[in-house]
């Protein structure tokens, strides 16, 4: 971080001084901080006021009460932490992928362009390209058949049991080039010498990452790893809405947090409820940004740009 | 030179090829029939046709394009110009409570939309400003804000000290400084957060639900939803669809890549 302060005392013409004075920088920041304050300060203090509230009257912690003893928040709850079991996934695919195309020369370029593709790829997208090759009769099980497979065809996403595992596999195809992005930013900053030894093959190559890479990628290992477990306990209503259309299902087989949200506010017409949900997801979210900043904290990260 | 190992680069290539899988699933169904794509799934296109794209324009496709680049358009301009001026008086001047409220705004960058859903909503409907253009833009105006105003302060902080303090000798007021030095030096870090920006609001799904439920007024992402129930036995429209809704952000990708990856690192960065 540089000095502001040192520019600040000099820098300040003496004309503008006189009008504003030490008001100026307010007035640059105001427009900014009235979209935000209004954006995230009303809406939580107004969150909060409704999750305490029936009908507009006084319900004290009722509310959560309701919410948390809901089976189906609960199986939300338990969802969103099952969810969680991909992050140490992508992790690992991740640093398999970057450190794969950080060592292969000819070709790269184009590897790094298809590897990133599905993280722009917008996710209502995604998913109906997933729902329709998941299907019972999709390309997915028609190709295993073809191959003599048959056997393993089944209803990918129509089956309660396997609904929610073949999710996690679609949020891990769309989330995996953010991870590599970052990874493989990281490495190119390192300096050359780093990995003169380290371009080898065999059982060597795991030793030699797991004890030479992976140290040295830390710091934007834990930013990955915390950024996608907000992700997963907070940010995949997306794919839920556009996979099991709106429902959740088969069964609740999908329901998260976010949709318990949605739906109790929008379909079953209970804001106070979903209001109560809402502030506990925060809670959850709020727990992770103490981890982030944790994170931020430590030092050593990617500088800026590559 | 140092040569690639063949398991190595069987790796990849299987990690380009499931990359790609789903995207040429869906180019490649958006030229069959639906007889054709249904006998032969995974072949490339033996006779293309346009039915799809046809069927799809017809729909209410033009409008939700339209409708997605308008928002996008105006709310990624807005973010712009709020964020740089914001990130100006953060990295210009020190002053009481600044660092106490750049941490906050980080902070407010991982804060779940889905949670801020249901007070907006209730102040949209009082004032009546559901399935307007205004309240979604200015929720996503918000949304890209803490994001867009720190990336900006860090880089602005960057620039040298003697080229600003030379200007104010001249007399220049900070207003003229600003517009004379700071924003041409900052050419690639405002494209860099267009880019991102641009590529997360047209993505966007759950806001767009909410707050835009009027048909005449649904963008891209909140059309294609309905469209795949409405289209069920017409998988070439279905993909058709979908390529037109792809074909923008990825080719803003193509071009932009080099700022969208500088972009997500500097999420990474610390400031």
């Amino acid at each position: 971080m540089s000095a502001p302060g040192a520019i600040a005392a000099t820098s300040i013409g003496p004309r503008r001084r006189m009008r504003l004075g030490r008001a100026e920088p307010l007035v640059w920041i105001a427009p900014a901080f009235a979209v935000v304050a209004f954006i995230f300060g009303y809406s939580m203090v107004e969150l909060v006021r409704q999750s305490l509230e029936h009908d507009g009257r006084w319900a004290g912690l009722e509310n959560f009460r309701l919410t948390v003893t809901d089976p189906t928040f609960q199986t939300a709850l338990e969802h969103n932490a099952r969810l969680l079991l991909a992050v140490p996934v992508l992790v690992l695919i991740a640093l398999l992928l970057s450190v794969l195309l950080f060592e292969a020369l000819r070709g790269w370029r184009f590897h790094r362009v298809t590897v990133f593709l599905p993280y722009v790829l917008p996710i209502p997208v995604v998913a109906v390209i997933f729902g329709q090759m998941l299907q019972l009769d999709g390309l997915v099980n028609q190709a295993l058949r073809g191959v003599g497979l048959g056997s393993l065809a089944f209803d990918w996403l129509g089956q309660p049991s396997w609904a929610l595992w073949t999710m996690t596999g679609v949020i891990v195809w769309k989330e995996l080039g953010f991870g590599v992005i970052l990874f493989l930013a990281r490495l190119l900053s390192l300096p050359g010498e780093t990995f003169e030894a380290a371009r080898v093959d065999g059982a060597r190559f795991f030793r030699l990452h797991r004890y030479v890479t992976v140290p040295q990628l830390a710091g934007v290992i834990a930013f990955y790893v915390v950024v996608e477990a907000i992700t997963m306990v907070s940010w995949v209503f997306n794919y839920v809405y556009v996979i099991s259309n709106g429902t959740g299902g088969p069964g609740d087989a999908t329901q998260v947090a976010e949709l318990y949200i949605y739906q109790s506010a929008f379909q079953y017409s209970a804001p106070d409820l979903a209001a109560a949900a809402a502030v506990m997801l925060f809670g959850a979210t709020l727990v992770l940004i103490i981890v982030f900043f944790r994170v931020q904290r430590r030092a050593g990260f990617i500088a800026a740009g590559d | 030179m140092i040569r690639t190992s063949v398991p190595k680069h069987v790796v990849l290539v299987l990690a380009s090829l499931a990359a790609l899988f789903p995207v040429y699933v869906m180019v490649t169904a958006a030229f069959k029939t639906q007889g054709g794509f249904l006998n032969s799934p995974f072949s490339p296109v033996a006779h293309p046709t346009v039915a799809g794209f046809r069927t799809a324009l017809n729909d209410q496709f033009p409008r939700w394009l339209l409708n997605s680049a308008l928002v996008t358009g105006a709310a990624v301009a807005a973010t712009l110009v709020l964020a740089s001026v914001a990130a100006w008086g953060f990295s210009r001047w020190s002053f009481r409570g600044r660092d106490a409220l750049l941490s906050l705004l980080v902070s407010l960058m991982v804060v779940p939309p889905v949670v801020l859903l249901v007070p907006l909503f209730v102040f949209g409907a009082k004032l009546g400003l559901i399935s307007t253009f205004r309240l979604v833009i200015l929720i996503y105006v918000g949304l890209m804000l803490p994001f867009s105003v720190y990336m900006l302060t860090s880089f602005f902080r960057t620039i040298p000290p003697s080229m600003i303090e030379a200007a104010t000798v001249d007399g220049a007021s900070s207003f003229t400084v600003f517009r004379l030095i700071v924003l041409p030096l900052s050419g690639a870090p405002l494209a860099t957060l267009a880019v991102i920006n641009l590529l997360w609001v047209w993505n966007e799904l759950l806001i767009a639900l909410v707050f835009l439920q009027d048909d005449s007024k649904k963008t891209l992402m909140v059309g294609i939803t309905g469209f795949e129930s409405r289209y069920n036995l017409d998988v070439p429209a279905i993909m058709a669809g979908l390529t037109l809704a792809t074909l923008p952000i990825v080719t803003l990708y193509l071009f932009g890549q080099r700022f969208f990856v500088r972009g997500l690192v500097a999420g990474a960065a610390k400031g």
